[in-house]
């Protein structure tokens, strides 16, 4: 099947014709498969959030193209509009975006845009709002009037209200505890399951991607430094390291066994870990 | 790009212009303003001029930058210049059908006037341009100093204005972000009628201010958590100090304003 998006030698300057002109995108390509759920990563100022908002035509590239399902985005005035319905945007804090007096109105605002009908609108709020965990009783308050992790969610139902083919998240967790992260999560992958949508999430979370994505995009100083399944990427630690990236933990936990001259191989998950550290115990106790 | 307005920003550089006193920079556009609008004559104009092209090559700030600035003013120019242009009343008559007579007096005011307004905006923008919003206040504060005797609080002024100013990029910059947000759930600013469009900025106002206060009231907690409490007995890390810069420009700026009054007087 064809790819669902593609991005070819996208590059993108900020404020040309000043003394704040920068490179802020170089030469970045790749292709999304429909279904894939991709973790994006990167130090702060490499270009992930400029390259996440040239996918759904928020900014337009100073030279370079982005397909979806094989039409350039900015081809014609219609279909970059209805791109930013397709490729849905959650940005960071999506929070301090509410505006609307109750949560349900605030959810409704995307498909309203759309100009759907009032129960396509009615169904599509209910639904987004079963995603991520918001009640009825919920429904009716003032999205004020909430915690800040039940704000986020609501901010992300008003992307997935949209039913975006493509879901991408900024830093979705960022600024949560542990078991807000987790929530959010488990949100994302029930509506990739339900619609299988494509999902890209921009992550610090080295430990979060490495256990949901099915591959990483590594961008460095403006360009694509790596893109592959999260083993072939974190087996280039050393790599991400010199980039300021972190490992996760456990891979670095690993790492420094290798390093005491414990054969172990690399891996990025406790599952993995366990596994790995099974297969050596009972490797010893038969030899 | 909201992103992309100049208005009054500082450009970072290190000329001798950028690294003159901010007090003597604000001395010298109010000198500036009295000169210029004492000029009335061609010659008086153009030294005038003189003074500010320098000063722009001097400060090394590109020409471009400060057109763009300008660029928000052609309105007021066009009427300016056709108001002028259309009633002035004068003795040669270069146009004259229906009830429009255009005067030579007329072109000739009409050009001053728009030289002018131009002449005045540019000067202010390679003020702030070379100054940052925090020497500008500190300049400020210490010109306004002598004020402090009849109680004007001039410390809480100069720290309001320093505050607006450090928060102008931010709530752009916030505003810009809130504006992408937005259009990603596909708020569309651009068409449908004026009521449309009113209420179209409703998502984006009512955010911007919750941010606003919010901002206001963290920086607000910041500040006493240091024991903020105003002027008295506080020290500046950067001590303001003329140098020998400074003196040339006093001097320079007594010549211009003194050439002018003189060239204006005898109507060269």
């Amino acid at each position: 099947m064809a790819p669902i998006l593609q991005v070819k030698n996208l590059h993108h300057r900020y404020s040309i014709g000043t003394p704040f002109e920068h490179v802020a995108l170089q030469d970045v390509s790749f292709s999304v498969e429909r279904g894939e759920f991709i973790g994006v990563i990167g130090h702060t100022g490499s270009g992930k959030s400029t390259l996440m908002q040239h996918l759904n035509g928020l900014l337009k590239p100073t030279s370079g193209e982005i397909l979806l399902d094989g039409k350039d985005i900015w081809s014609d005035k219609k279909f970059t509009r209805q791109c930013r319905f397709r490729v849905g945007l959650v940005f960071q804090y999506p929070e301090y975006q509410l505006f609307e007096e109750t949560v349900y109105k605030d959810i409704a605002f995307g498909p309203k845009n759309m100009g759907l009908p009032t129960e396509e609108i009615d169904r599509r709020v209910r639904e987004a709002a079963g995603f991520v965990g918001i009640t009825d009783a919920q429904l009716e308050m003032s999205p004020f009037d909430l915690s800040g992790g039940q704000k986020r969610r609501v901010a992300i139902a008003g992307v997935i209200a949209m039913e975006p083919e493509i879901l991408i998240l900024d830093e979705p967790t960022a600024g949560l505890d542990p078991e807000g992260r987790e929530e959010i999560l488990r949100n994302i992958e029930s509506y990739r399951r339900a619609k299988n949508a494509t999902i890209m999430m921009v992550s610090h979370a080295m430990a979060d991607v490495a256990k949901i994505a099915d591959r990483l995009l590594v961008m460095n100083q403006a360009t694509l430094a790596m893109d592959g399944k999260p083993m072939d990427v974190f087996s280039r630690s050393q790599e991400l390291l010199d980039m300021g990236l972190d490992i996760p933990e456990i891979t670095r936990l690993f790492l420094k066994l290798q390093e005491k001259g414990i054969p172990v191989n690399p891996v990025y998950t406790m599952q993995q870990a366990v596994a790995e550290l099974r297969r050596i115990r009972e490797g010893k106790s038969h030899a | 790009m909201l992103k992309d307005i100049t208005l009054g920003q500082f450009f970072p550089g290190n000329s001798a212009i950028h690294r003159m006193d901010p007090r003597t920079k604000l001395i010298a556009l109010i000198v500036y303003i009295v000169a210029l609008f004492s000029a009335g004559s061609w010659l008086s104009y153009g030294l005038v001029f003189a003074f500010l092209a320098g000063t722009i090559a001097i400060s090394k700030i590109p020409v471009k930058a400060i057109v763009r600035g300008l660029k928000p003013l052609v309105i007021i120019l066009v009427f300016t210049g056709l108001l002028n242009l259309l009633f002035t009343p004068g003795e040669k008559v270069l146009v004259a059908f229906w009830r429009i007579t255009i005067t030579l007096e007329g072109v000739v005011r009409a050009v001053l006037m728009m030289a002018r307004i131009l002449m005045l905006i540019s000067g202010t923008f390679l003020l702030t341009y070379t100054t940052s919003p925090i020497g500008l206040t500190d300049g400020l504060e210490s010109l306004l100093g002598p004020l402090k005797k009849i109680h004007v609080p001039v410390h809480e002024l100069s720290m309001m204005m320093c505050i607006a100013l450090r928060f102008i990029p931010t709530l752009i910059e916030e505003t810009d972000k809130i504006i992408s947000a937005q259009k990603a759930r596909g708020a569309d600013f651009e068409n449908g009628k004026l009521l449309e469009r009113v209420k179209a900025l409703i998502p984006i106002l009512v955010p911007l201010f919750i941010s606003a206060f919010r901002r206001a009231d963290e920086l607000a907690t910041a500040m006493e958590c240091r024991c903020y409490q105003g002027g008295d007995g506080r020290t500046k890390m950067k001590l303001l100090r003329y140098k020998r810069n400074d003196l040339y420009a006093f001097v320079l700026l007594v010549l211009l304003l003194v050439a002018v009054i003189f060239a204006a007087r005898l109507g060269l």
